[in-house]
């Protein structure tokens, strides 16, 4: 997102270009045993809570690196009478959301959507909406890099070793030098979390505003990361820790200012530089969350203007 | 008083050649024992076995846990023998940058140990680790550097704190003053008897350096062709030689 959103396009707009299967492709673009394959690797995911799953991960018709995990998830879980979410950054009109919105509306002809409410899959990308998801949802996340201690230990068969003996040392030494360098942990997306007391899990890059989020969420998970073949999964209610020191604990992001759209004290703000002499501006990243704040708002002036006249 | 450690009859070789052959020996609490013997001896493949750092072929290995249990090492599961390694062992390499995190600070390089066993306390494990540096005789100041910043021999001293940080009872050592010069190797070596006299360590040392055995070991073990040839107090075997090959090797030390 490199622009404040203020753009409204209606439901009806969007559903009217976009809803269209096209035919000659199964539904949802992957074959039936492709899919199957998938389900099999998600089932075993979510029973083992933050576990990687292997598995085969298929060419899709997009690069790595812009969600070909999610979408792979999707597309195994999605059903006809589904309504797809697609959000990137928060946003639902970057790129990359609405390539892979249209991509499923003319592969399986399911309705789509922007309200967070309304959606029964959400696909994300670098964040978690706003609004409290239910146990009716499942959130599905776009993962590059599905191994929390990539960065630490090179070794693949190492890293399957540190995670078999839950022999987490490793990412305490990482947290202690980010408080060597910069005061304070500085990891501020990607934040690592332990996933029901046992697996050590990367949350996929968001921000580490978005981890206390994680913890008992209502919604079904599922992490996919395309380009590392691994999928793995937060079932609903499963208690999420970010890790910390006694005397560091975790902090989320804070902001000073509010929205400069919808007044929002409480969300994940973007700060943008708006025009070429650097004037800057901040709104909510979550745009569904960001209309539907503006919406309230305007209703309750309507109203209040219709009382006085 | 039972052995700390026990070997009988450890075997290790390369395709039925090199390594070592049929080593029995008892390291008690307390005890510093030195396996000399010249390149290619078996002294590393041997303490790597004992250390349980690659799989020994035949043989018996006995360790006594810190509450008294007798473990059997080479049938100990895989969790078990790190957090042995992890608790009560110690290994120091012959070239510090095997043994330390070359990416991360002289600190975190000593906290590591401790956080892997579960310290969550930022301050104490800094505090710590300062503490340590200055047991080693580094400038505890120099805490926030990384492991390059160090000389040679600080580094050593510093895989030394790094390794005896969680009370180990067994630090294995390769050549731990190999590739340092006189001085520091005289520094570094009494730093190490200072340390194992004070902290009641039973330590195993491979070295090639008589004057290192001389001066660290209470006993020592020749190896000649992945044999034990002789064995004994140190003072004994140094100063009457039975095996040729321990003749040849007190002979061969250049007087100074």
């Amino acid at each position: 997102m490199n622009a404040p959103d203020t753009l409204r396009t209606t439901a009806a707009e969007v559903a009217s270009h976009e809803t269209q299967a096209v035919s000659g492709y199964n539904f949802a673009y992957l074959d039936e045993q492709t899919k199957r394959m998938l389900r099999r690797a998600l089932l075993k995911a979510v029973a083992v809570p933050g576990y990687q799953v292997p598995f085969a991960s298929r060419e899709m018709p997009l690069p790595y690196g812009w969600g070909t995990g999610g979408i792979q998830v999707t597309a195994a879980i999605i059903g006809a009478k589904d309504t797809l979410k697609v959000i990137d950054q928060g946003s639902d009109d970057t790129t990359n959301a609405v390539n892979i919105r249209r991509f499923f509306a003319r592969t399986t002809g399911v309705a789509t959507t922007r309200r967070t409410s309304e959606a029964s899959i959400v696909q994300t990308r670098h964040r978690i909406p706003e609004s409290p998801l239910t146990d009716k949802q499942i959130l599905v996340y776009q993962v590059p890099m599905p191994e929390p201690l990539f960065r630490l230990e090179p070794r693949v068969a190492e890293c399957k070793k540190l995670h078999a003996l839950a022999d987490y040392g490793l990412i305490s030494v990482k947290l202690y030098e980010d408080i060597v360098q910069h005061g304070s942990i500085a990891t501020t997306y990607d934040y690592p979390v332990t996933v029901n007391g046992r697996y050590l899990t990367s949350p996929s890059p968001i921000p580490k505003f978005d981890n206390p989020k994680l913890h008992m969420n209502a919604a079904l998970q599922l992490f996919g990361a395309g380009r590392e073949r691994r999928i793995y999964a937060m079932p609903p209610y499963t208690p999420v820790k970010s890790l910390d020191f006694d005397d560091h604990p975790f902090e989320v992001e804070r902001w000073d200012e509010c929205c400069a759209l919808c007044g929002s004290r409480e969300s994940f703000l973007d700060e943008m530089i708006v025009d070429d002499s650097g004037k800057r501006m901040f709104v909510c990243s979550d745009s569904d969350y960001c209309h539907e704040r503006r919406e309230d708002i305007d209703a309750r002036a309507t109203n209040e203007s219709g009382e006085n006249a | 008083m039972t052995p700390l450690l026990s070997a009988r009859a450890l075997t290790k070789q390369y395709g039925g050649r090199n390594g070592c052959r049929d080593v029995s020996f008892d390291l008690y609490p307390g005890e510093v024992l030195c396996i000399v013997g010249e390149s290619g001896s078996g002294k590393t493949t041997l303490l790597n076995t004992l250390a349980l750092r690659t799989e020994a072929d035949s043989g018996a290995l006995h360790y006594t846990g810190a509450n008294g249990e007798t473990l059997d090492l080479r049938t100990l599961s895989e969790p078990r023998r790190r957090l042995l390694a992890r608790t009560e062992w110690g290994f120091v390499q012959q070239n510090p940058r095997d043994g330390l995190r070359a990416g991360v600070s002289a600190g975190a390089n000593i906290g590591e140990p401790l956080m892997a066993v579960g310290a969550r306390h930022y301050g104490q494990i800094r505090h710590t680790a300062q503490q340590w540096m200055q047991r080693v005789e580094l400038d505890a100041m120099r805490i926030d550097e990384l492991p390059s910043a160090f000389s040679g021999g600080m580094q050593q001293r510093l895989q030394i704190a790094r390794n005896l940080v969680t009370g180990p009872r067994l630090v294995f050592m390769d050549e731990p003053t190999a590739g340092l010069d006189v001085s520091v190797q005289a520094r570094l070596l009494d730093l190490l008897r200072t340390l194992t006299t004070t902290l009641h360590l039973s330590v195993l040392i491979v070295t090639h350096d008589i004057g290192v055995a001389r001066l660290l070991a209470h006993r020592l073990m020749v190896m000649q062709g992945g044999t034990v040839v002789e064995s004994g107090l140190t003072d004994q075997v140094l100063d009457d030689p039975q095996h040729p090959y321990t003749q040849t090797l007190v002979a061969s030390v250049l007087p100074v």
